[in-house]
């Protein structure tokens, strides 16, 4: 072969190389990356299908159960307008508790409970992951909305 | 040569994408109640658990609701001014102690002043989370037909209050004229 | 007082600063001798104040003195004397008062060791750097003075992060600044260069030390603070793909590259424009993660606290900094074309592909870190991308340098004979290819394509890298004696190697299980008993901790006896989880006590990771070769000497 011929199939070769390898990424990204679903829209039933996602809200007070002894724990999660219930088993993180804004990991279970595989809580317990507190600002807000609606309905003869 | 100028183009568009995330930094989010409605609430008082504080007290003024904490050292930073405000009788201000304990509470209105016309004792955080407050501090202008007019997070200070809350009380007193 | 003193040193820091910026470079391009004169006076007088200041910091947190605010929220009265003084650095104001003082010390550094640069060189690159210093000292002087006082002083103050309250921890950052910083010397000699417009390679030689430097403390930066993941985020991770870690991993591929690009413009005269580029790249990816960690554009579970007002402050600076090394290097660079060609097989062609491969690499860690925000602006869904992109990603482009670097490593300049470049590496290839096979069936009695190809390409390493320090000892005819930076080269090769063989292990066989155990119970885990014999309460200074004994047997013979805790800080009132591990240099056994399940029982995680030490080894090794490389003698040479010396064809880079 001629040095030209040479070169070009050196680019040939690259730009194929580079193209396959760009392709694998570009699939284990759409495969990887995990939307963030307000428990709002889960519990309306627009949860992804067959994939992971994450949820995120408050841990309800008095919500967390689990047989005694028992690794698998239960929690309730909120947005402040709807609730859903968590499965988890394993170790949680060192700031969870009851009141936090904790974010999990996961896909829905057959019974309608989200089954986590990972809960994460920050390592200030003072701050919120930021998707967390703005959905629960905003679902707060439109529950509260709501409730203003429905008393001032009620007031009305 | 355009091959020379690419790394800066594309440096370029990331600055653009980087001052538009800016902008999106929850800090400066509106509050989702700002001329809505403010949560109700009724809490027992700091000190004095028998009686309660809430938003019944104030319906019809023009007030300040002052989320706060002994935890927060931003609480401490902006406690002299109001301090300040109170003992200038600008505005009423009422205090959520936003999970915290009592006595630590007590303490610290006892060392440092009470600016407060009364402070509501929220240990769970159920109320601070109903306003939809990110941390401490956070300041809410309350108007008095109970709507929020605006909303502060972290330390409030002189600069803070005369741009920001100042005209908007202005403009209630004239609306109410 | 004292915080007013340091305040005001910082104030005098800035005015030096701004003097040590503008004149030398005005000087450089008139061509005026007294104004290049003032580089080096003013540049020392910056890091005296710089210094002095961050003294007073450091004095106020030794003194617990509650009426500055950033002591207040840091620190407290009980916390331990070697965490006041790490507490300094351990949030957003001081570690930014860290970086100028470290820029302060490179700058002092570079105007002592550049006796043999033209004046007018060292000028602009002082200049270049007292500029930086300027932005810095105006980003805190302005948005993050961590002198601001409390009044009145608080009773205590707020505690450090107990995560911060760390061994590991309090070295980590300076570390990682000393590397992050570093690279600022290379983009001050690159930006000095092209205003100067003398591209040749001489600039290129100058900056190769430096470069190293800088590297290797990086280098060390990053294994640490994965090292401290390791045991302190208490459950056994060390890489995380984290914003905040990818933040200092990014300037480590293009820093990298341009380490070996840098060798290819120094012997060869080749590649110039494009290690210019990389030159600003490093630095550029530095202040990039600086602004992505500090502004809240990103959240991670590092990140330190936010505001808007400094992001944009960054981002200002950046576009300046960056922008304007960018614009200049458009102009420049054109000129730059070589006419010098090289042979399909030689060392440049090797060198080539390792740049191309490094800077994919940087590029999707880039692409993975910024994706949220990305694909946030495409749809306005808010997305995440775990760690397991990142791995297929990293791994796609890496597998085939570290193929390559062996061959790289033994092919020579300009052109290699392909026969004696094989009959060469035959033997550490067959070694690679039996080693790599037999380790995983043998010693962990599985194994997959995956595992067998990624240990291949780490025992291939290591042989290449021991073949030519072999043949020296053994005094084989025909060997050259190795250089210094040839002999750095190998060294940092050979820990590429061991941190290859490392991960390749410890991600395919780690055991990992959550149990949950009764005081006297036994597991048995990975071939070892873990027994956990009591818990029991123990109090530390500022925390009180519930402790576990766990005593672990092997066949009934005793191993080892952990103490997992679960602390709360008595002050911040958040629980902490301080894992128990045996070390060992196989294997590390790993204990973490969970949470209360109710009856008496614990969730304890268990963890067997062999090799994990070798990761950091790697990285230790690596730098290792850095130190080794860097002293070599001709970047010690005087000006003359060197010229007389010329570039000697054919040494190893």
């Amino acid at each position: 072969m001629k040095p030209r011929q040479q070169r070009m199939l050196a680019v040939g070769l690259a730009a194929v190389g580079l193209l396959i390898a760009t392709v694998l990424t570009m699939q284990a990204f759409e495969k990887n990356m995990m939307f963030y679903v307000e428990i709002s829209e889960v519990a309306k039933g627009n949860a992804p299908e067959d994939r992971n996602f994450r949820v995120g809200g408050l841990v309800v007070e008095e919500s967390v159960v689990r047989e005694p002894g028992d690794l698998q724990v239960q929690f309730t999660l909120t947005d402040m307008e709807a609730e859903l219930d968590v499965l988890f088993s394993g170790v949680l993180p060192d700031l969870f508790r009851e009141g936090q804004g904790i974010i999990a990991h996961g896909r829905m279970g057959d019974n309608g409970k989200f089954v986590a595989d990972k809960v994460l809580a920050k390592h200030d317990e003072n701050y919120m992951p930021p998707e967390v507190a703005e959905s629960l600002a905003k679902h707060a807000a439109a529950k509260a909305a709501a409730q203003a609606e429905a008393a001032a309905e009620a007031v009305k003869p | 040569m355009l091959r020379y100028a690419a790394p800066a183009i594309v440096f370029a568009g990331m600055v653009a994408m980087f001052y538009f995330a800016l902008g999106r930094d929850p800090g400066e989010l509106p509050s989702p109640y700002l001329g809505k409605p403010a949560p109700q609430f009724e809490l027992p008082r700091v000190k004095d658990p028998s009686a309660t504080i809430g938003s019944a007290d104030y319906a019809g003024q023009t007030v300040l609701v002052n989320i706060w904490a002994t935890w927060c050292v931003g609480c401490r930073q902006e406690h002299d001014f109001l301090l300040q405000l109170a003992n200038s009788n600008a505005i009423p201000i009422i205090g959520i102690n936003w999970r915290d304990q009592r006595q630590e509470a007590i303490t610290w209105l006892r060392q440092l002043g009470d600016p407060y016309v009364a402070s509501g004792y929220d240990a769970d955080g159920r109320v601070g989370i109903d306003w939809g407050a990110y941390g401490a501090p956070e300041t809410f202008l309350i108007g008095p037909d109970g709507t929020v007019l605006y909303k502060h997070i972290s330390p409030l200070t002189q600069q803070v209050w005369e741009q920001e809350f100042v005209p908007r009380i202005e403009q209630v007193k004239q609306a109410s004229l | 007082m004292i915080p007013e003193l340091g305040h005001f040193a910082l104030i005098l820091a800035l005015s030096l600063a701004i003097c040590q910026g503008v004149m030398p470079l005005i000087g450089a391009q008139r061509g005026d001798d007294s104004l290049m004169a003032l580089a080096r006076p003013a540049a020392l007088g910056q890091f005296v104040f710089v210094a002095f200041s961050f003294g007073c910091l450091t004095w106020s947190f030794l003194q617990s003195d509650f009426s500055v605010l950033y002591v207040a929220n840091h620190s407290q009265l009980e916390l331990p004397t070697i965490y006041k003084i790490s507490a300094v650095w351990g949030a957003h104001e001081g570690s930014l008062l860290l970086w100028i003082l470290i820029l302060a010390v490179w700058t002092v550094a570079v105007s002592r060791y550049s006796a043999e640069l033209p004046l007018s060189m060292r000028a602009r690159v002082i200049g270049v750097l007292g500029l930086l210093s300027c932005g810095f000292l105006l980003f805190t002087l302005l948005t993050s003075n961590p002198f601001e006082r409390l009044i009145p002083a608080a009773q205590d103050g707020a505690d450090l992060n107990p995560l911060l309250q760390d061994p590991g921890l309090a070295i980590h950052p300076p570390l990682l600044y000393i590397g992050y910083v570093g690279f600022s010397v290379a983009f001050a000699f690159a930006v000095a260069a092209m205003l100067s417009g003398n591209l040749d390679q001489t600039w290129a030689r100058w900056t190769r030390p430096w470069t190293t430097w800088a590297w290797l403390f990086l280098t060390v930066g990053i294994a640490l603070g994965s090292w401290w993941a390791y045991y302190e985020l208490g459950w056994g991770g060390w890489w995380f793909w984290d914003p905040v870690e990818n933040a200092s991993f990014m300037p480590w591929l293009a820093g990298t590259a341009l380490i070996h690009s840098l060798a290819v413009t120094e012997k060869r005269g080749l590649f110039k424009s494009w290690t210019l580029l990389l030159a600003i790249s490093a630095f550029s990816l530095s202040l990039l993660g600086t602004f992505l960690v500090r502004s809240g554009i990103l959240v991670s579970v590092h990140a330190f606290a936010t505001d808007p007002s400094r992001g944009l402050f960054i981002l200002i600076f950046l576009g300046i900094v960056i922008g304007g090394a960018l614009t200049l290097y458009a102009m420049r660079a054109p000129s730059l074309d070589s006419a010098a060609g090289f042979r399909p097989l030689s060392r440049e062609t090797f060198l080539l592909l390792n740049n191309v491969l490094l800077v994919i690499a940087a590029t999707l860690v880039l692409f993975g870190t910024l994706s949220p925000l990305l694909v946030e602006f495409a749809s306005g869904e808010k997305i995440s991308v775990g760690p397991p992109w990142f791995e297929i990603a990293f791994v796609i482009p890496m597998l085939p340098l570290i193929f390559l670097v062996g061959l790289g490593m033994h092919t020579a300049w300009r052109t290699q004979d392909p026969r004696r470049l094989f009959a060469m590496v035959r033997t550490p290839a067959i070694i690679a290819v039996v080693l790599g096979v037999l380790v995983p069936t043998f010693f962990y009695g599985r194994f997959s394509l995956m595992t067998v190809v990624s240990l291949i390409a780490g025992f291939w390493i290591v042989a290449v890298s021991l073949l030519q320090p072999l043949r020296n000892l053994r005094r084989e005819e025909g060997a050259a004696r190795m250089t210094r930076s040839a002999l750095g080269m190998t060294v940092a090769h050979l820990g590429l190697g061991l941190f290859v063989i490392g991960v390749t292990i410890v991600s395919t066989f780690t055991v990992e299980e959550d149990i949950s155990m009764v005081p006297g119970q036994k597991v048995a885990v990975a071939g070892y008993d873990f027994e956990l014999k009591s818990l029991d309460r123990v109090e530390g200074p500022n925390y009180n901790a519930l402790e576990g004994l766990v005593e672990i047997r092997r066949n009934g013979e005793f191993v080892s006896e952990l103490r997992p805790q679960k602390r709360t800080y008595r002050v911040q009132q958040s629980p902490m989880t301080e894992a128990g591990i045996d070390v060992g240099w196989n294997r590390d056994l790993f204990v973490a006590l969970g949470d209360p399940l109710g009856n008496a029982a614990w969730s304890v995680r268990i963890q067997y990771k062999p090799m994990i030490r070798f990761i950091w080894l790697g990285a230790f090794v690596m730098a290792l070769g850095g130190i080794v490389a860097a002293s070599d003698r001709r970047y010690r040479l005087t000006a003359a000497a060197r010229d007389k010396q010329g570039v000697v064809a054919g040494e190893a880079a």
